[in-house]
C-alpha cells in the first residue's frame, strides 16, 4: 500500500500539469459540497444599489446586473457542475455499458444494437441533444439526459470494443469451458477488466459534459434562468460585455479550467492504461 | 473498389432511412398535442383543425411518415409554421451564411492545424511541442461562445477592427468585403476543432515516422527535409483527411451556438429559433437536411481514403 503511494507521489511529481488540474478539481468538488460555507452572500440576494461593481471589496469578483455576487454565485455554480457531471456520466454508463457488452456476447443482437448506436451517432451531438429536449422540455434533468444520450453512443462503442476483445482472451474461453455461465463471465471477467478503459471515458465525458452543458444554458435551453450555472452566468453578461467584461471572466474560466483539468486527468489515465484498449478508448 | 463503392453507399443510405424515421418520430415524441404547442392556448378549433390537415397529422403514423419522406424526396420539407413559407426557403435563406462560416473555418482548420501539428511532430518532446500540445489541449476545453464573446469584447468593441453581429450578403452592397463579418465568428469556431487536428497531424506524423520505408528513406542520405515532406507528411494526412467527416460534424454542432453568439443569419441560428418558436417542420427539416450532408461527407471521406490508400481493407 505504501509502496503504491510512493509509486503514485512519484507520477504525480513527474507530471506537474496534471497534478494541478487533480487539484483544480478537489478544489471544485469542495466549493461544491461546502458552498454555503465558503459563499460571502447566497447566490440569488439581490442588490440593486451594487449592480455591475467591478472586482474588490466585499464583492471578490463583482456584481453582475441584479447586484448579486460573482464570487458566491462561481460557488454555486460549481454544484451544477458537478451534478450535470456525474448525472452524464453516470447515465451514459449505466446505458452504455449494458448495450456494449450485450452487444458483444450476442453478435445478432449486437449488430441490431450497434446499428441503432449509429443511426444516433449521425447525428451532429449538439443537434441531438437539441432534439431531445424539445421532446422533454428544458430544465436541468432534462440537460443531463439530452447530453447523456450524446455519450450514450460513444460509451457502447467503446464497451462493444473492449468486451470483444475480452470475450477472446484465453481465460475468458478456459472459464466458459469450465462451465461458467454468461453472468460469472461478465461480473468475474468482462467487468472487472472494463474498469481501466471506463475511468478513461468517464473522465472526458466528464469534461464534455461541461463544455455541452454551458452551450445549452447559453442558447436558454438548459438550466433555468435562475439556477446558478456558470453557462447561465455567461449567457446573462452577453449584454453587458463591455460594461463589465469580468463577468464574463470568472465563469467561463471555471468552465474551462474545469473541462481542461478532467482532459489532463483523462491524459494521464489513458497513458497509465492497459496498452491494449488504448486504440478502442480514443478520444 | 467498386463492390466497396456500392456497399458503402447502402449502408449510408440505410443509416439515413433510419435517421429519417428518428426525426420524423420525434414530433410524435412531443408530450400533448404538437398542433396546440406550436399554436399556442388561443387556437381557435379551426386553426388547430386546418394545421392539423396541412402536416397531415390525421392520417395514420406509417402513411404520415411515407408521405413525409416521399415528399422530401422530392425536395418538399414541409412549411414553416412560424415564417408560413416553404421550410427549403427557410434553410435556404440561411445556407448562404452558413457555407460561407463553414468554408472560412476550414481554411483556418486546415490552416492552422496542420502546419503547427507538424512542427509539434518534428520537435517531439522539446518546449515547442509541450507548449504547443498544452495549447491544443487547453483550445479543446474552451466553449467557442466563450471565445466568441471575449474575440467581440477585444476586436470589435475594444479595437474596431472587425463587426461585432450580423452578416450580410456578399451579393449586397459589400460585395465580398462582407466577409470580414465572419472572420471573429470563423475564428472562434475553428479554435477547438484546430486543436484536434493539432493533434492528429503530431500523433499520425510520430506514427509514420516509425515506419520501415522512413527508415530505409533516411539511410539512403535523403535530406531530412524532404523525408518529412515527402515520406511522413503525405502519408500522415491519410489519417488527417479520415478526421475531416468527424470535424465537419463538431463545426454544424459549434455553428449552432456561433451564430448566435455573432447574430449570424444562418441554419444554425434558426434552428434555435425554431425550437424556442416550436416550429417544428423547420426543425425537422433542417436537422433532416444536416445529417443528409454529414452522412454523404462521410461517405466520400471513407471513399477518397480508400482511394489515397489502396492499402486500407475496409470491412
Amino acid at each position: 500500500m505504501t509502496a503504491h503511494l510512493i509509486s503514485l507521489t512519484r507520477q504525480f511529481a513527474m507530471r506537474p500539469l496534471t497534478t494541478l488540474g487533480a487539484a483544480f478539481l478537489v478544489l471544485v468538488v469542495l466549493s461544491a459540497v461546502f458552498a454555503p460555507l465558503i459563499a460571502p452572500f447566497p447566490p440569488d440576494a439581490i442588490d440593486p444599489v451594487n449592480r455591475l461593481l467591478p472586482p474588490g471589496g466585499a464583492h471578490l469578483m463583482g456584481t453582475d446586473h441584479f447586484g448579486r455576487d460573482t464570487f458566491s454565485r462561481v460557488v454555486y455554480g460549481a454544484r451544477l457542475a458537478l451534478l450535470i457531471g456525474v448525472g452524464v456520466v453516470s447515465f451514459s454508463l449505466a446505458s452504455g455499458v449494458p448495450i456494449g457488452v450485450l452487444s458483444a456476447l450476442y453478435p445478432r443482437l449486437g449488430r441490431v444494437l450497434m446499428r441503432m448506436v449509429d443511426v444516433l451517432m449521425s447525428f451532429p451531438s449538439l443537434l441531438l441533444a437539441l432534439g431531445l429536449i424539445v421532446i422533454l422540455g428544458q430544465g436541468v434533468f432534462n440537460a443531463i439526459l439530452a447530453i447523456g444520450l450524446i455519450y450514450l453512443t460513444t460509451t457502447a462503442r467503446i464497451v462493444y470494443g473492449v468486451a470483444l476483445r475480452l470475450r477472446a482472451e484465453p481465460y475468458v474461453e478456459a472459464a466458459r469451458s469450465m462451465g461458467a455461465g454468461t453472468w460469472w463471465v461478465v461480473t468475474r471477467h468482462i467487468l472487472p477488466n472494463m474498469i481501466s478503459p471506463l475511468m478513461v471515458q468517464a473522465s472526458f465525458v466528464f469534461a464534455f459534459a461541461q463544455l455541452g452543458a454551458a452551450a445549452l444554458d447559453f442558447l436558454g435551453l438548459g438550466a433555468p434562468p435562475d439556477v446558478p450555472s456558470w453557462g447561465n452566468m455567461l449567457a446573462e453578461s452577453r449584454i453587458y460585455i463591455t460594461r463589465a467584461s469580468w463577468l464574463l471572466l470568472w465563469p467561463g474560466m471555471m468552465i474551462v479550467l474545469t473541462a481542461f483539468s478532467l482532459n489532463l486527468v483523462g491524459d494521464w489515465l489513458r497513458d497509465r492504461m492497459d496498452p491494449r484498449f488504448r486504440d478502442v478508448v480514443r478520444k | 473498389m467498386f463492390r466497396y463503392v456500392i456497399r458503402r453507399t447502402g449502408a449510408a443510405i440505410l443509416t439515413l432511412v433510419a435517421a429519417s424515421i428518428v426525426i420524423f418520430g420525434f414530433i410524435h415524441m412531443i408530450p400533448g398535442d404538437p398542433v396546440y404547442v406550436m399554436l399556442g392556448d388561443g387556437a381557435t378549433p379551426e386553426q388547430v383543425a386546418a394545421l392539423r390537415t396541412r402536416l397531415g397529422l390525421d392520417e395514420p403514423l406509417v402513411l404520415q411518415y411515407l408521405i413525409w419522406a416521399g415528399n422530401a424526396l422530392q425536395g418538399d420539407l414541409g412549411q414553416s409554421v412560424f415564417f408560413e413559407t416553404p421550410v427549403t426557403q427557410v434553410i435556404a435563406d440561411g445556407a448562404e451564411t452558413s457555407i460561407l462560416l463553414a468554408t472560412m473555418t476550414m481554411v483556418w482548420i486546415v490552416g492552422f492545424g496542420i502546419p503547427v501539428g507538424v512542427l509539434a511532430a518534428i520537435r517531439q518532446g522539446r518546449w515547442i511541442d509541450q507548449g504547443l500540445s498544452g495549447l491544443a489541449m487547453l483550445l479543446a476545453s474552451v466553449p467557442t461562445f466563450w471565445v466568441g464573446l471575449y474575440l467581440i469584447l477585444i476586436f470589435a468593441a475594444g479595437l474596431g477592427w472587425f463587426p461585432s453581429s450580423g452578416f450580410p450578403s456578399i451579393f449586397d452592397e459589400g460585395g465580398l468585403s462582407n466577409l470580414r463579418y465572419l472572420i471573429l465568428p470563423s475564428i472562434a469556431l475553428a479554435a477547438p476543432n484546430a486543436a484536434l487536428i493539432l493533434r492528429l497531424t503530431r500523433a499520425s506524423m510520430l506514427d509514420v515516422a516509425r515506419e520501415d520505408y522512413v527508415r530505409t528513406a533516411r539511410a539512403k542520405g535523403i535530406k531530412p527535409y524532404r523525408v518529412v515532406t515527402r515520406h511522413i507528411l503525405r502519408n500522415a494526412l491519410l489519417a488527417v483527411v479520415s478526421a475531416f467527416g468527424f470535424t465537419f460534424a463538431a463545426l454544424i454542432s459549434e455553428a449552432v451556438v456561433t451564430e448566435t453568439v455573432f447574430a449570424l443569419p444562418g441554419v444554425g441560428r434558426t434552428v434555435v429559433q425554431s425550437i424556442l418558436r416550436r416550429d417544428y417542420p423547420v426543425i425537422q427539416g433542417v436537422i433532416l437536411v444536416i445529417v443528409c450532408l454529414y452522412l454523404v461527407i462521410n461517405l466520400l471521406v471513407d471513399l477518397s481514403y480508400r482511394m489515397l490508400d489502396p492499402r486500407v481493407e475496409l470491412e
